[in-house]
């Protein structure tokens, strides 16, 4: 079972970690010890290995810092839930291999706190004995996110999804 | 190449030349980016995914690759002078262009050198990427692993966007500029109205290049892919060619300005789309003014600062960041940084300034900051418990000059004064 973390519309990555905690700025730490540390010190003190992130609208927007969703990686989050996720991050979370699942009309239906289970691969979230459907990501997507990740896929595979030609990566 | 059934959007038109086949908005495409761009604060991660990641020790492509040191300018820490002296090793390394401290904003620095350029493709390890639109290029931020496999392999993919067209009619007010319409266009589509599209700026032929820098900086506060210019008549750097608007193009959807009804516009606390006119928040108290930016740190945004603030004293700290080297010698060559300094300004290091928080004016816990860039998240430039407005040059002029947020129009600066005509010898060729 997982804990649901519920966030509300438009959380921009100075929230999920600030970029006076970048590992630029604290090369000596796990960005995951930042993730969300100033704007939700419960998550972060208390968030375990396999916790949900629920988000309503354009969760993950402004900066392209990558290190937002490698700090929910490294805190083992096991899948970010949203109404809809801002695009840099979208490509982000799918590329460190992070499942994603847009989900409109879920927000409002699950509270925060409650423990729930998600099975990744049937794409099912059980809440008190409430069952839901998940849309799946298109078919590019869950392939980069099984693969756990787009470098993980660019050396299984030597192309990106899609791509014809081959290229010159260690396999 | 055969000829579209329609008519092309500017960011069609771009990954079609690329590809050598028309190419419509929905397609996946896998394409090689004219230019990867990596600043210092993402580029030691993005150097260790494809190294010790992907396993490839050497660049693809050393010419396709642009280094700018601007987030930490000059370094503040040991942590940060570490990473900048192993980028500078990386660079003299594999052969490839590297703007060191000082020389400015990466978003400034490609347009001046002529790197980003009319149609081609730029990709960069920053939001802000949205920038190179105004010369005509697709600008689009990535994040590390996305660049770090484009600097290994050369290539990355897209999904070519939808795009969204801004119809602008009117003209300007006075003290209402390019910023204005910036936060206009946020207040009115939302801070995500414009997710996973190129936005496009129609009716603004005219407008200078610095505003239209300002504009495209802030596509990505709307979410945006990309913000793209038509090409303007003075830009004639190199480039794979010129954009024009093709009235038969397809747009997702048509957003329409008049500007002459535009004020001057105020992002409140805590979200970028948070946007009143400014007459509604005038007279709050403000303790610094942060007057740079990709999105106002040319020469133009300098001056009109310092036209309104002539020979009088700030009542609030004042930080000018200028946008690049290039943009501080401009300043200082026509006696707007000595009016500044005369006034009590502090001028820093061409960079990114205190926009992140991180040096050069970090804020305090309940500190007010009006700032002329791009985004007042919470904590963005320091403590949590402070708050960021944002606001064009004129109004952070006005605003520094009476400790409280105001109009630029009615601080005893006559009109002309305001929108001095400012001379753009500013061709990037």
């Amino acid at each position: 079972m997982s804990r649901i973390w519920k966030f509300g519309s438009d959380v921009d990555t100075d929230q999920i970690v600030p970029g006076r905690y970048a590992p630029y700025m604290r090369p000596n730490e796990d960005v995951g010890t930042a993730a969300f540390i100033e704007a939700h010190p419960e998550f972060n003190r208390q968030a375990k290995p396999g916790d949900l992130i629920l988000a309503n609208n354009n969760f993950g927007c402004g900066s392209s810092r990558e290190y937002a969703p490698l700090a929910l990686k490294r805190r083992q989050i096991k899948a970010i839930l949203a109404t809809s996720f801002a695009r840099i991050f979208y490509r982000n979370a799918i590329n460190l291999g992070i499942p994603l699942f847009v989900v409109p009309g879920l927000y409002d239906q699950v509270d925060d706190g409650v423990e729930a289970d998600l099975d990744v691969a049937a794409a099912t979230l059980t809440v008190d004995g409430s069952r839901f459907e998940l849309p799946q990501l298109p078919e590019f997507a869950q392939s980069i996110i099984s693969a756990g990740g787009i470098v993980n896929y660019v050396r299984e595979h030597g192309s990106f999804p899609g791509e014809k030609s081959r290229m010159a990566v260690p396999q | 190449m055969n000829e579209p059934r329609h008519g092309q959007t500017l960011s069609e038109q771009i990954f079609s030349r690329k590809l050598g086949r028309p190419v419509a908005a929905g397609e996946l495409v896998v394409v090689e980016p004219d230019v990867a761009m990596g600043h210092d604060s993402l580029t030691p991660g993005i150097i260790k995914i494809m190294r010790e990641e992907l396993g490839i020790s050497r660049v693809a492509y050393p010419e396709q690759i642009v280094l700018v040191m601007d987030h930490v300018a000059p370094a503040s820490t040991v942590g940060t002078a570490n990473a900048q002296a192993y980028i500078r090793e990386f660079a003299k390394e594999q052969g490839i262009r590297l703007f060191d401290i000082g020389r400015g904003i990466c978003h400034q620095v490609l347009v001046e050198e002529g790197i980003a350029a009319p149609g081609k493709i730029v990709i960069g390890s920053d939001s802000h990427s949205t920038s190179y639109g105004a010369v005509s290029a697709f600008g689009c931020g990535m994040g590390s692993t996305d660049i770090a496999l484009c600097w290994g392999t050369g290539k990355t993919w897209f999904r070519v966007p939808q795009s969204l067209r801004i119809e602008v009619s009117g003209s300007f007010n006075i003290g209402v500029d390019a910023k204005d319409l910036a936060l206009w266009l946020c207040r009115q589509l939302t801070i995500d109205g414009a997710n996973y599209q190129a936005i496009e700026y129609h009716g603004l032929d005219n407008l200078p290049l610095y505003e239209r820098q300002t504009l495209c900086s802030m596509a990505i506060e709307l979410g945006a892919k990309a913000g793209l210019f038509p090409t303007p008549s003075y830009v004639g750097a190199p480039g794979p060619g010129l954009l024009k608007i093709d009235h038969d193009a397809k747009y997702a959807r048509t957003f329409t300005v008049e500007l002459n009804q535009l004020e001057p516009q105020v992002a409140i606390p805590h979200s970028v789309d948070d946007v009143v006119d400014l007459s509604a928040v005038a007279g709050e108290p403000i303790d610094v003014v942060f007057l740079g930016t990709c999105t106002n740190g040319r020469a133009e945004d300098i001056a009109k600062a310092a036209n309104i603030i002539q020979g009088r004293q700030l009542k609030t700290r004042m930080i000018v960041s200028p946008a690049s080297s290039r943009e501080l010698q401009r300043s200082l060559a026509d006696g707007t940084l000595q009016t500044l300094l005369s006034a009590g300004a502090t001028i820093t290091t061409p960079g990114c300034g205190p926009c992140m928080g991180r040096h050069q004016g970090t804020l305090a816990d309940n500190e007010r900051c009006l700032s002329t860039g791009n985004r007042n998240f919470r904590g963005r430039m320091g403590s949590p418990e402070s708050k960021i407005y944002l606001a064009s040059p004129a109004v952070a002029a006005a605003t520094a000059l009476t400790g409280v947020i105001s109009d630029p129009r009615l601080v005893g600066v006559s009109g002309n004064q305001i929108d001095q005509p400012f001379e753009v010898e500013n061709e990037y060729v």
